[in-house]
């Protein structure tokens, strides 16, 4: 039996009206804006399934926008996300797609940053506000925003992930989960570390001089 | 399989209160203090506060038009001195009805145990607290008896309304209003019991079928039925009414009945209200 906890139950605190189709939704949104790594300015929401369908009435444009923003799945200004993006200089499109053989209620984003930065991020809105990213510009990932978590993008030779591992342990962070996927041998691959402890920049910048290092991002997690 | 049976036990033999027992098991699972708990347990109650507030005073209306302003209306009729049903009762239906009105209009709520069900339990506990000039670190404690009461009823079923129907959101909601307002008003462990199984048991079988599925028609009434519900429980335990099924066998036959509902009766909008003629209609000038 896993352990409970109350605050499941009575929890979370959230502006409605649904835990999977809003407060769900702003998650997704918010992790998205974590994975880009910087401010985003333009965006092109693609909605899937559920999502698509009954995504109006629970405002889950609105909250994905919102989750673009920074927001949190309480943030009572959810409803006006719309105009503060246009105010913050964020322009947006939706579009609705079949995205596969996927979670009803899932979302690609592709976006856009300040600093030129591109990023297509997939994810799922699983139950009771849970999410998880699935896919990272067409890498698989499984991210679920409740580690700190290090995305890094590297050439697929052996001791890459070595190197990486070493840095993490000397500077004292310990991995609880890992994934490492590849465009195919040899050619670039994605490393997924979810960490007890939280990265910091300078850890993160020495990461980024490792050879065969092409990107490395560092994401909290989400609140 | 955690059994509520085994707090209530656990609870009368060493003379404290349900809520204490949650309290004692969440440090040791959670591996916090009593006092961050408490902290956290009081922000919950600080928001329910303010969506009731928010719901009576406020005149929003949902993003499909179809639901804002019953509360007030309740609470207006009351306040006239016209209520059929008594204070109590009339305070309860405002006050559930507002808490689910501020979250189909985007406004603020407490997830309590779903987000289409978070008006039960402010509408009991406030209701309550006004009624018996409860103090408000009981209120807090009542919380956890309520969200205790919920871990074992998701631990052992669901408290999911795609997977178990009505009858685990609304259903759960009242059953842990109805232990909370019992622990509220000085009742014994085992009345808190009673309380939640006479609730859970009166809407056994209740489907969840969302006009174009969305968390408004009937969501929003069903709240201020199952705040009444919650009541009624709490009045026939407190009397010393017993209920013949243990809460545990409730809760674990609401799991059943969830799993033997059909498809069409669990949040997909195929089915109860959401394909009658009117539910249709809405739909299509919705959609």
């Amino acid at each position: 039996m896993g352990k409970g906890n109350v605050f499941d139950l009575l929890g979370p605190i959230m502006v409605g009206p649904s835990s999977s189709h809003t407060a769900g939704a702003v998650r997704l949104g918010a992790m998205a804006r974590k994975i880009l790594g910087e401010e985003p300015i333009r965006g092109t929401i693609i909605l899937h399934g559920s999502f698509a369908t009954t995504g109006k009435g629970h405002g889950t444009n609105l909250a994905l926008v919102a989750g673009l923003l920074g927001m949190a799945p309480d943030d009572e200004r959810i409803s006006e996300a719309p105009e503060i993006a246009k105010e913050r200089g964020l322009g947006f499109v939706f579009e609705t797609a079949d995205l596969g053989d996927i979670h009803p209620n899932s979302v690609k984003f592709n976006l856009l940053g300040k600093n030129g930065c591109n990023v297509q991020v997939l994810g799922s809105s699983i139950g009771g506000g849970t999410i998880v990213i699935r896919e990272i510009n067409d890498f698989q990932v499984e991210i679920r925003g409740d580690y700190p978590t290090l995305v890094i993008l590297h050439q697929d030779l052996p001791g890459v992930v070595a190197q990486v591992t070493l840095l993490l342990a000397t500077a004292q962070i310990n991995i609880a989960h890992m994934w490492v996927s590849r465009e195919k041998k040899g050619a670039q691959a994605l490393m997924v570390l979810e960490t007890d402890q939280l990265i910091d920049d300078s850890v993160l910048g020495l990461l980024r001089k490792l050879p065969r290092i092409y990107q490395a991002l560092a994401i909290e997690p989400l609140e | 399989m955690r059994a509520y049976e085994d707090w209530v036990i656990e609870a009368e033999a060493r003379g404290v209160k349900i809520s204490q027992v949650v309290c004692q098991n969440q440090m040791e699972e959670l591996e916090q203090s009593e006092q961050a708990l408490f902290q956290r347990m009081s922000k919950n109650l600080r928001v329910m506060r303010e969506s009731v507030e928010a719901g009576l005073s406020g005149e929003r209306r949902s993003l499909s038009g179809l639901v804002g302003g019953d509360a007030a209306k309740v609470e207006a009729r009351w306040k006239k001195g016209e209520s059929l049903t008594g204070g109590l009762m009339s305070s309860a239906i405002a006050r559930a009805l507002a808490v689910a009105e501020v979250n189909a209009c985007m406004g603020k709520i407490v997830a309590a145990p779903t987000a289409g069900s978070c008006g039960v339990l402010p509408a009991v506990l406030l209701t309550v607290e006004k009624a018996l000039e409860v103090v408000e670190h009981d209120l807090v404690l009542a919380l956890f008896t309520a969200a205790g009461l919920g871990m074992i009823i998701a631990e052992r079923a669901s408290v999911s309304g795609a997977e178990s129907g009505c009858q685990a959101e609304i259903g759960s909601a009242a059953a842990m209003a109805a232990a909370a307002a019992v622990e509220l008003a000085g009742g014994s462990p085992s009345q808190t019991a009673d309380a939640a199984a006479i609730a859970m048991k009166s809407m056994l079988g209740l489907v969840c079928d969302p006009v174009a599925g969305l968390v408004e028609v009937p969501c929003v009434k069903r709240n201020a039925t199952g705040a009444s519900i919650a009541l009624v429980a709490a009045e026939m335990a407190l009397s010393g009414v017993k209920s013949a099924i243990p809460i545990d066998e409730v809760i674990d036959t609401m799991g059943l009945i969830g799993k033997q509902m059909p498809c069409a009766l669990k949040e997909t909008a195929q089915g109860g209200l959401a394909v009658t003629p009117t539910g249709r209609r809405i739909q299509a000038d919705f959609l």
